[in-house]
């Protein structure tokens, strides 16, 4: 029997400044590993999206990266408010992030596409008032 | 041409130099956290007027050589820590971001 490795990360909701704490420490993991710096980069980028997403919107949540013999796999779960339209949500530009959040630097309307970009594949599962799950895999 | 060698071609402030030796391949501007971490290279100078702690997230994420804070702006020393601990290269200028530019481009 073969176990795949796995990282779990709780993603703390109340403290927007640790947000990318998970992130870094997976690009340390992969990096350890032995991956390229190109796939490190776009595992990193695309979950740290997720993650100040999870912050800003979703109050945390969990964020699990399995490494696979051919692809890396992030799961993002939250039990947030949900999005109410995926496909909207999707389009660069589109952002439902506070003033406060906007001030920061963030809000810009580019996280959901930036993670699909750097993702080979993206699902998002999400329902109003129980939460998001955002599964995104990169070939190795 | 090196991030040292950029810090002494147009006076920057070293705020953190982990990494003096890293290599520079370009550069880019913007402020937008995302944005930047969506279109920013690799091994480039990060010139923007952020100061927040995101900043050196994003700075380690997209792996650029340094980033560069422009116009003086102000910067907390838990930021400054943080590019030290994250093994940042953390500089800064007096210059605007778009004079800071076209500096850069005189140079590489």
């Amino acid at each position: 029997m073969s176990e795949q490795l796995q990282f779990t990360f709780d993603v703390n909701g109340e403290n927007f400044t640790s947000a990318g704490e998970a992130s870094v420490a997976t690009k340390k993991n992969l990096r350890m590993l032995g991956y390229p710096p190109d796939i490190i980069r776009r595992v990193a980028i695309a979950m740290y999206e997720g993650e100040i997403n999870m912050v800003i919107h979703a109050g945390g949540g969990f964020a699990t990266v399995t490494v696979y013999p051919d692809k890396i796999e992030i799961i993002l779960k939250d039990n947030g408010p949900g999005i109410a339209d995926v496909a909207l949500a999707m389009k660069e530009g589109f952002s439902t992030a506070p003033e406060n959040i906007r001030s920061l630097g963030f809000g810009a309307g580019m996280g959901l596409p930036n993670m699909k970009k750097n993702t080979d594949t993206m699902t998002i599962e999400s329902e109003l008032g129980v939460g998001t799950t955002i599964t995104m895999t990169v070939n190795t | 041409m090196t991030v040292s060698a950029l810090k002494d071609a147009l006076g920057l402030e070293i705020l953190s130099l982990p990494k003096p030796d890293r290599e520079i391949n370009g550069a880019y501007a913007g402020d937008l956290l995302s944005w930047v971490m969506g279109r920013a290279e690799e091994d480039c100078v990060w010139a923007t007027i952020m100061t927040n702690v995101n900043v050196i997230a994003v700075a380690s994420l997209v792996d650029v050589a340094c980033a560069v804070v422009c116009e003086e702006s102000e910067i907390g020393d838990d930021v400054i820590n943080t590019a030290a601990e994250k093994g940042v290269n953390l500089l800064r200028t007096k210059l605007p971001i778009y004079e800071f530019c076209v500096e850069i481009s005189k140079l590489i």
